[in-house]
């Protein structure tokens, strides 16, 4: 422990070749965008570069707060999100108090493993999926949907700014339900099963057990997180959204993350575009700070 | 589990709770099934609908028509040189990190892993990436951008230390009074008894490179299309599949069906690997939640 930090380092050297090449790919690659999120402040143009790009202040978020698509984009961006928290959350864990009832073993092993295979296949074929499914005139769904006068003839469900968020919803759900229920399987899991048993002793039935023992010994998980997700609520999946617009659903599918993208590199205003995601990231950090005081103050359980 | 007679309204739940999860089992497994059916039907015919439980006129045309396609051939093999190059080459430089920072003594510990772990809740948004890799780096256009920026991840290298702090230390401290240095050591002793962890690494980044598309749309070019990128071009415009199949004789009724044997094609080497690693990546997914 007394030896020299130079004696140390020669010591770690080699322990050093292996963790320092990561720690510069960090700098590269994380550090220096975040630093390059001043542009923010400034007019970039390529040939000044971050470092000498002439400072505009806040210019760009005036034009920001003043932007009409903006603000359609925050409301979408907040309107899909939270349509996603309140459908999507709760059901994976709906999912694992299923799976975990299920008396054979097998059958519950092979629902769980179908049900990850969706989280293993890209947004680009699930939007594909979607356009095949879903076609008005060939779709196998809309057909059925059809039949069963659920929707009308003439709908075209992908071209539909109503249909949109059901749409986005559904398949956030389909992509993700097995994949996000092995954490609260493995919380079950680890639940002593004397509890059960002697909730059984004491004439408790099915509802009852799910009511007493397994929904509150997944309790701190749950809250883990759904903090987590609040944090997520303003970054809605950039892929979905990306592929799920067309021309018909542009409007629905206009979210602050592919805001950004079309205006900072189709159009090509970096520094507007920068704005736009700096924002994005502030009020993603200041929810997740929120849910977590909050947490932390009404139910002990915490984040950091 | 003690017995005990079962009440009616538990009958019924265990009834409605297996239905309930074969609906989902069929909800999920469907729309694949209905896409490879469709895509072995005569095209003609498909454009006439409703195909839903088995092919009216089974025809392989689709997928000859596919594979004799030049821009796929070449994104297969992109796809695939960068799936094996990215998930070898980000295995490592993350495992070699992980190690490092998995042993106490190391100088500077701390401050690695702070700077890994404000990565997670901060970040420059797409922007001044963009700007990092394309204007500073000059990697746009070349193959080296599907792997370098994507050599290291914070969450695989949690799952990765997490594992290498539960080693038994006996064996790297009798391996260096032998004398090996810590290179060896990682490289001879500790990547060996590693397997499980880094066979689920490598499936998140194999899964990674194979799906991807976004990197390819910012940086890549017309030689370094991916598989991907080409079925977002086919999805988002159905033009360029009526191009590619008036281009071989075959008239626009079959866009629709080369599009689902180019969907078929996609993403059937994904659906077979998993099964095989599958036993790995739940405890991988268990070990990365714990650090959120």
């Amino acid at each position: 422990m007394s030896s020299l930090p130079s004696k140390r380092f020669w010591q770690q050297r080699y322990l050093m070749l292996l963790t320092l090449p990561a720690v510069l790919w960090m700098i590269i690659f994380n550090y220096i965008p975040m630093y390059g999120v001043i542009i923010s402040f400034k007019e970039y143009t390529p040939f000044q570069g971050f470092l000498h790009s002439p400072w505009t202040g806040l210019a760009n978020f005036r034009e920001l707060f003043n932007d009409p698509t903006f603000t359609d984009s925050l409301v979408n961006t907040f309107k899909i999100s939270i349509a996603k928290l309140v459908f999507g959350f709760p059901a994976p864990i709906i999912l694992s108090i299923l799976l975990n009832e299920v008396v054979f073993k097998r059958f519950k092993r092979i629902v769980q493993s179908l049900t990850y295979l969706p989280y293993f296949v890209s947004w680009v074929l699930v939007v594909g999926l979607m356009y095949t499914l879903l076609d008005p005139e060939t779709g196998v769904i809309s057909k059925m949907l059809v039949s069963t006068g659920i929707i009308g003839s003439d709908t075209m469900m992908m071209g539909s700014p109503h249909t949109f968020l059901t749409l986005v919803v559904f398949t956030e759900i389909w992509k993700n339900i097995g994949w996000n229920s092995i954490i609260y399987l493995a919380a079950i899991a680890g639940i002593d099963p004397q509890l059960y048993e002697a909730a059984i002793v004491d004439g408790a039935g099915r509802f009852r057990r799910i009511w007493h023992i397994t929904l509150p010994s997944l309790k701190p998980t749950i809250i883990i997180l759904l903090i987590l997700s609040v944090g997520g609520l303003i970054n809605s999946n950039f892929d979905q959204m990306y592929l799920m617009q067309n021309s018909m659903t542009q409007d629905a599918a206009n979210v602050l993350s592919v805001y950004s993208y079309k205006t900072g590199l189709v159009i090509g205003r970096f520094s507007y575009g920068t704005a736009i995601g700096l924002f994005q990231s502030i009020v993603a950090f200041v929810l997740m700070y929120i849910a977590n005081y909050s947490s932390r103050k009404i139910t002990k359980e915490s984040l950091f | 589990m003690l017995t005990y007679t079962k009440r009616w309204p538990e009958r019924t739940f265990d009834i409605l709770n297996v239905v309930v999860l074969l609906a989902l089992c069929i909800m999920t497994l469907y729309p694949f099934y209905n896409i490879v059916i469709t895509s072995l039907n005569d095209p003609t015919d498909a454009a006439r609908g409703g195909i839903a439980f088995w092919p009216r006129v089974f025809s392989m045309e689709n997928y000859k028509v596919v594979f004799q396609d030049e821009r796929m051939s070449h994104a297969f093999f992109i796809t695939i040189a960068r799936t094996l190059a990215g998930t070898a080459t980000a295995v490592l430089f993350t495992a070699a990190f992980a190690y490092g920072v998995s042993k106490t003594e190391l100088m500077g510990r701390r401050i690695f892993l702070m700077m890994a772990i404000v990565t997670m809740y901060f970040s420059g948004g797409i922007i001044p990436y963009y700007l990092v890799v394309a204007k500073y780096l000059h990697l746009k256009g070349s193959f080296l951008v599907y792997i370098i920026p994507n050599l290291f991840n914070v969450f695989n290298a949690i799952i990765m230390l997490t594992f290498f702090r539960g080693l038994p230390k006996e064996i790297e401290e009798s391996a260096k009074i032998d004398g090996a240095n810590d290179l060896r050591i990682f490289w001879q002793l500790v990547l060996p008894v590693s397997k499980p962890v880094l066979a689920t690494i490598a499936l998140y980044n194999a899964v990674f490179h194979w799906n991807a598309w976004y990197d390819a749309m910012l940086f890549g070019n017309d030689n370094l299309l991916t598989l991907q990128q080409i079925l977002m071009q086919i999805i988002s415009s159905n033009s360029n599949v009526s191009l590619m199949a008036s281009n071989l004789g075959l008239g626009s009724v079959s866009a629709q069906s080369l599009k689902l044997a180019t969907m078929v094609i996609t993403t059937l080497p994904i659906v077979f690997t998993y099964p095989f690693v599958q036993k790995y990546f739940v405890q991988g997914v268990m070990i990365g939640s714990v650090k959120g």
